[in-house]
């Protein structure tokens, strides 16, 4: 029971046949080899596993690849495609936004539609934003202040200090 | 975890969908959002052979006034629901249910039509459509009909939506007077189903008295419920302290909940009770 597919997956397309129970988040990772994109529970709650579809921010392991079909997919594969760092990963690397790094391919890609919708967050509405996606080493706080640091890049305003709250 | 195989249709119109769910009977199950689906077929409590796809299907996704009903496509996401200004402006009801239901990832995919069509006591829109008093119009290839939410939930996962029909829209009847509505749910973190929810529509005439009370409790019954004797406490009345408290003492009596992890009897019917006084209370600052 198989389909054929045609997904574009950071600006370039591909076609397959893919059986219907195939889910998106292993087409990304074993059939295009994207591993940037993480399994942490599989069952729709870590948010490790999120991308974009169509500029949507969602989790590819409660998504069918088939219902992919005809979608522009965004990993964070495609974040820097140049190699250089964008507003975000360097928000988070200044920001110290993360520790073992497992959740941060998710938080990178939640916090790309949360900051084109929503380009200056307050704190509340950053910690609402990323509430589906779970991180069990930094405690969100450093995480909520890369986000902000992007912001503010994004912005072209002055940017936040780096400095730990507890120095 | 990997589904079972299926059989996988993506229509582009809903003729075509009623075709193929009138050719594949039981064996075959919408997929909406799929964010209550898709667990389940992971999980291999559900193994549908065809899976319908109606993502495709132009024109399901709306949020519109329109002769005296606000109408809403049952493809409409949660994440519409929770940006939308009509919403925002005359119905906060829907924006304190959206924010409360899972995580933006999920309101980004889940449908509010898939939220009913599920039958789960657990979701939250079922107690919002008892406050607003709403129906589902449920379509077939032979036309459509509307149900009030009243007739809509059957059982456990069971609603009036036959095999070979889709849920296609909801419609909800403008409030008249000056009104005011409100939803909470007290949940153990984001994302985790309600341990109780309430969802209240209040309205009053010009001399503070209540012609129209609509409440409906979340995961604290077998079935979505109304908590029919609160309303006609509330009715005629002038939302007086005593009134509101024997509304919220009726509602925590007259839910049925069940022991688990999130609490036991007596926990959730004090939590019915408290919240809804509160959401009275906050429908009433709203009016
Ligand atoms: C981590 C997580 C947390 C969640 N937390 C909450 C929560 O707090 N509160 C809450 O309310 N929900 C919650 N949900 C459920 C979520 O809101 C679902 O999206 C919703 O219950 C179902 O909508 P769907 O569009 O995804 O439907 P689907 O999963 O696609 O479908 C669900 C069922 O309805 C049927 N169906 C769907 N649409 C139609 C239709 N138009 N006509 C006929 N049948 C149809 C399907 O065949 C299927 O049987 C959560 C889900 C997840 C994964
Ligand atoms: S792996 Fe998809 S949400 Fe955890
Ligand atoms: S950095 Fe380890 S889980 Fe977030």
């Amino acid at each position: 029971m198989k389909n054929e597919i045609t997904i574009t997956v950071n600006g370039e397309k591909h076609t397959a046949e893919v059986e219907n129970r195939l889910l998106l988040v292993h087409l990304i990772r074993e059939n295009l080899a994207l591993t940037g994109t993480h399994i942490g529970c599989d069952t729709s709650n870590c948010g490790a596993c999120t991308i974009l579809v169509n500029g949507k921010s969602v989790k590819s392991c409660t998504i069918l690849a088939v219902q992919a079909n005809g979608k522009e997919i965004s990993t964070v594969e495609g974040l820097s495609p140049g190699g250089e760092l964008n507003a975000l990963q360097e928000g988070f690397k200044e920001n110290h936004g993360l520790h073992c790094g497992f959740c941060t391919p998710g938080m990178l890609m939640r916090a790309t539609e949360l900051l084109e919708q929503n380009p200056n967050p307050t704190e509340e509405e950053i910690r609402w934003g990323i509430s589906g996606n779970l991180c069990r080493c930094t405690g969100y706080n450093n995480i909520v202040k890369a986000i902000q640091y992007a912001s503010a890049k994004l912005r072209g305003v002055e940017l936040p200090s780096t400095e730990p709250d507890f120095v | 975890m990997i589904p079972a195989s299926f059989d996988y249709f993506a229509p582009a119109t809903l003729d075509e969908a009623f075709a193929l769910l009138e050719k594949h009977g039981d064996e075959a199950k919408i997929l909406a959002g799929g964010h209550s689906l898709i667990p389940m077929m992971k999980l291999r409590f559900a193994q549908p052979e065809t899976l319908i796809d109606i993502n495709n299907i132009p024109g399901l996704s709306y949020i519109k006034e329109e002769d005296g009903h606000l109408k809403i496509g049952a493809m409409t996401r949660e994440s519409d629901l929770e940006h939308s200004d009509v919403i925002a402006n005359k119905y906060p009801i829907f924006t304190d249910a959206s924010k409360l239901i899972a995580d933006p990832q999920v309101r980004n995919m889940g449908t509010i039509g898939g939220n009913l069509a599920h039958g789960d006591a657990a979701n939250d829109h079922p107690a919002v459509m008892f406050a607003l008093r709403a129906s589902v119009v449920i379509s077939g290839s032979g036309g459509s009909r509307t149900v009030p939410i009243d007739e809509f939930f059957y059982g456990f996962y069971t609603t009036a939506i036959q095999e070979t029909e889709i849920l296609t829209e909801i419609t909800i009847p403008t409030p008249t007077g000056k009104t005011g509505n409100a939803y909470h749910k007290l949940e153990r973190k984001v994302g985790d189903y309600a341990t109780a929810g309430v969802a209240i529509q209040l309205s009053v005439d010009d001399d503070g008295v209540c012609t129209y009370a609509g409440i409906g409790l979340t995961n604290v019954n077998p079935t979505p419920m109304r908590a029919a004797r609160s309303e006609e406490a509330l009715l005629g009345s002038k939302l007086t302290e005593s009134d509101i408290k024997a509304a919220a003492k009726f509602a925590s009596e007259d839910c049925n909940p069940s022991a688990d992890l999130r609490g036991d009897v007596d926990y959730k019917r004090a939590m019915v009770e408290v919240i809804t006084r509160r959401m009275i209370n906050k429908a009433i600052s709203r009016l």
